[in-house]
């Protein structure tokens, strides 16, 4: 049998992003490859959120390359986002994840967003408005819909930022199912029980610079850099 | 007073043709004017190019049109040696709807850029990421906006059936043909037909509160929908 074409492996050579005169990227070079999800920590204002919307083309690098696998079109219609405030259209729940199924032209959008409404545990509230749900059933959508389109990669921004301890548990447990369905995970977080939980792969960025990569299990456990195991213990960085 | 209470419960015919007239005229022009000034508000919202600001600018100083300004531009284009004079529009309920339709677009299309810039914000990040590109996101903007919008619409249907300058200029306030709520209280009044003056004006009021009835219902139902 023919192995699909992916988008990964994804190699990052030298990548820089400056805005305003300020260099919030100073020149970044790592590979994500598929498999476990890979979590990137770092204190506010390290450049998280930029690097995945970098990474997601929502921004141009102003240095550096990204090489996906695929031609750069092909790749980005396999990735989708969920942001750390999810945006909810002004419509029902289903509509909201029907919305990118429906314009990604996806066979059967209907039953594919039910499915994937069920499977955040939203069926019910199929005909409700969006806007009317709680933070933790907007952010459960917010993945649904994502999920939705059974992407191969899904970047998730803080995605527990706002939520209380039950709906970020709620949260997590659908990401591990996503990741669990196949897709690629890589998400940022500044909680490390969290990133515990869910990486099989940490990223630590620190001032615009990727300080440490390494398999969750080492990097928690013997952490590859002087400033990996201080922020590990929740020493200074903050 | 008696009297224009009793043109209006006995539904007398001049009286209802006047009112028939003003609401077909006026709901018409919203319709041109929402066909071309909801498309151009949302295209301004979701694009950036040179000149935008310009536009912008222009549509925000056309919403202060004075009415009898738009009446004498259409009136010198229509007029018979104007460059539409061929057409034989002046002085038909067409040029009224027109006049109205010129004065009420650039007011839709510049409440409808506000309205919809705010959404596009929100909204901007999420559909790149969904892969919509321009001509996916003005219809979903529209669509996601519509509450909104139709208090927009509602606006424009309460400037247009109040203003009096521009329909009396390239309508002509011709009895039984041209003459609408406005232009005939103007006229029944400065003849001394206070009653059939009085009446229209009860019913013109009425039809403005129902309007602005009607954009609080929606705006409640937006609010109830979480829109
Ligand atoms: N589009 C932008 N233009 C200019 N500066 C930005 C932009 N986005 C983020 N920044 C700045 O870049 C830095 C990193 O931001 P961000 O990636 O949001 O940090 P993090 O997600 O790690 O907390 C911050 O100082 C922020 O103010
Ligand atoms: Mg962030």
């Amino acid at each position: 049998m023919r192995q699909e074409a992916t988008a990964l492996p994804l190699r990052v050579d030298g990548l820089r992003f400056a805005a305003g005169g300020v260099e919030i990227l100073r020149g970044l070079d790592f590979a994500l490859v598929a498999g476990a999800p890979t979590v990137i920590m770092g204190p506010n204002g390290a450049g998280k959120s930029v690097l995945l919307r970098l990474l997601h083309g929502l921004l141009e690098p102003t240095g550096g390359t990204l090489h996906w696998s695929l031609p750069r079109d092909e790749a980005r219609r396999r990735q989708a986002m969920v942001f750390q405030r999810p945006v909810m259209l002004r419509r029902s729940v289903l509509a909201n994840a029907l919305y990118p199924l429906r314009l990604a032209g996806a066979p059967r959008a209907e039953q594919a967003a039910r499915d994937a409404l069920e499977r955040v545990g939203l069926a019910a509230l199929a005909d409700r408005p969006a806007r009317k749900l709680s933070g933790g059933e907007q952010q459960r959508l917010a993945l649904a819909r994502a999920w939705a389109l059974r992407p191969e990669i899904l970047f998730l921004d803080e995605p527990t930022a706002a939520l209380d301890p039950a709906a970020t548990r709620q949260v997590e447990e659908i990401i591990g199912a996503i990741a669990a369905s196949g897709t690629k995970i890589v998400m940022t977080t500044h909680h490390l029980g969290q990133a515990r939980r869910i990486a099989g792969e940490a990223m630590l960025l620190l001032d615009g610079r990727l300080n440490a990569q390494a398999p969750a299990a080492s990097f928690f456990d013997a952490p590859p850099t002087p400033e990996a195991a201080a922020f590990l213990r929740g020493d200074l960085l903050w | 007073m008696m009297l224009a209470a009793g043109l209006i419960a006995t539904g007398d015919q001049a009286l209802l043709q006047i009112v028939g007239l003003s609401l077909r005229v006026s709901l018409t022009a919203v319709a041109a004017a929402a066909a071309v000034g909801l498309p151009l508000g949302a295209l301004l919202a979701v694009t950036r190019f040179p000149g935008r600001q310009g536009i912008v600018v222009a549509l925000n100083a056309l919403m202060g049109l004075p009415p009898v300004v738009a009446g004498l531009l259409i009136y010198l284009l229509l007029s018979r040696s104007g460059p539409l004079g061929a057409m034989g529009l002046l002085f038909t309920p067409g040029a009224m709807i027109i006049a109205q339709a010129v004065l009420i677009a650039p007011i839709i299309a510049a409440l409808t850029r506000q309205t919809l810039e705010m959404l596009w914000e929100e909204y901007a990040e999420q559909l790149r990421s969904f892969g919509a590109g321009v001509g996916r996101a003005v219809p979903t903007l529209l669509w996601d906006g519509r509450f909104a919008l139709l208090t927009v619409l509602l606006a424009g249907f309460g400037r247009a059936s109040a203003e009096v300058g521009a329909v009396m200029i390239v309508g002509g306030n011709i009895e039984g043909f041209t003459r609408v709520m406005t232009t005939a209280i103007a006229l029944e009044t400065s003849k001394g037909d206070l009653p059939l003056a009085l009446a229209l004006g009860v019913i013109l009021m009425a039809i403005v509160l129902a309007v602005n009835a009607l954009a609080q219902a929606v705006r409640d139902l937006a609010d109830w929908r979480g829109a």
